[in-house]
């Protein structure tokens, strides 16, 4: 990257109102520093507590979501899959609301399969969420890394928006899965 | 039977498992990346509780932030709860004013749960 790329990168970032970023691979000690930078951050803001505990609470999911994509994939042996490991995150402050956004590559069966499941989330309401929610934790059985495929679900329901989504296609077995949830 | 006592962290709750008291509290956040390591001590306390429980049993839920991996923890938690036999158990589930999706949660578990629940607002947990 040559020194004028890093200015524009800073720029667009900048004109983005990207308040916190980060690209690599999601461990949990990043995402320890990540949430308390942001508590810090949201603190100094004088956010509400309403909308930060929003925001916190989605980022959890966000990061847990990408650190548990990370343990799922294969053991890096090359550059290759060590990049296919990386993910991408954003958090945006604009006047009145925040957008946390992710990125990070994704087998493409895996894409349509979770296509399908923000979609159906994507349909339903305040209530229609709530009832799924229910029903999901209810039946859900609890995997050996501790997930329970509520997630996004959750994400869904503290964001109050519908969700932002795009599956870009980058081999024939790879998409790059991109996420936008709104929080105001 | 000893008290299960353990300290808060970053991503975990206190928690004061007080088998004379009948009282069992987790209070403050419940984020770990693998919840079941966490919840297993707990699990395993109420199964030896469950042999010789108090006349009453107040599980008091102070909590601030949990995650969805968490969340089903939570649940076969109750759910162990609900199966006492000789006890009265019920379910505190504080929640800070204009915490409404901490509200709904006490709901989600409320709808799903068959113990009685009280919802107390409180300024600060």
């Amino acid at each position: 990257m040559s020194l004028a790329n890093v200015y524009s990168l800073y720029r667009t970032m900048e004109d983005e109102n990207v308040i916190l970023s980060f690209k690599g691979i999601v461990t949990a000690e990043l995402l320890t520093s990540v949430l308390h930078i942001m508590e810090t951050k949201m603190d100094s803001m004088q956010e509400t507590p309403r909308i930060r505990k929003k925001v916190f609470n989605v980022l959890v999911e966000c990061l847990q979501n990408l650190y548990h994509h990370v343990e799922e994939s294969a053991e890096p042996t090359s550059k290759e899959t060590l990049e296919r490991k990386s993910a991408l995150v954003l958090i945006v402050k604009e006047q009145d609301h925040f957008i946390v956004k992710t990125g990070n590559y994704i087998d493409v069966d895996k894409a349509l399969e979770l296509k399908d499941r923000l979609d159906m989330i994507n349909s339903l309401d305040k209530d229609g969420l709530k009832e799924y929610y229910q029903k999901s934790l209810n039946n859900s059985m609890v995997s050996e890394k501790g997930t329970a495929g509520l997630g996004m679900i959750d994400i869904a329901r503290k964001s109050g928006n519908k969700l932002g989504f795009e599956f870009l296609k980058i081999t024939n077995d790879t998409s790059f899965f991109c996420l936008n949830v709104k929080i105001d | 039977m000893e008290k299960l006592i353990l300290e808060a962290s970053a991503k975990t709750p206190e928690v004061v498992f007080d088998p004379t008291a009948g009282t069992l509290l987790l209070k403050g956040r419940s984020i770990p990346e693998n919840s079941i390591e966490f919840y297993k001590p707990l699990n395993d306390w109420i199964d030896g509780y469950a042999a010789n429980p108090g006349a009453q049993t107040v599980i008091e839920m102070k909590l601030e932030y949990f995650n969805t991996s968490s969340s089903k923890c939570i649940l076969d938690l109750f759910k162990k709860l609900e199966k006492l036999n000789g006890t009265d158990v019920s379910v505190n589930w504080y929640f800070e004013e204009d915490d409404e999706d901490m509200e709904e949660a006490g709901e989600d578990y409320q709808a799903i749960i068959k113990l009685p629940f009280k919802m107390i607002e409180v300024e600060e947990i």
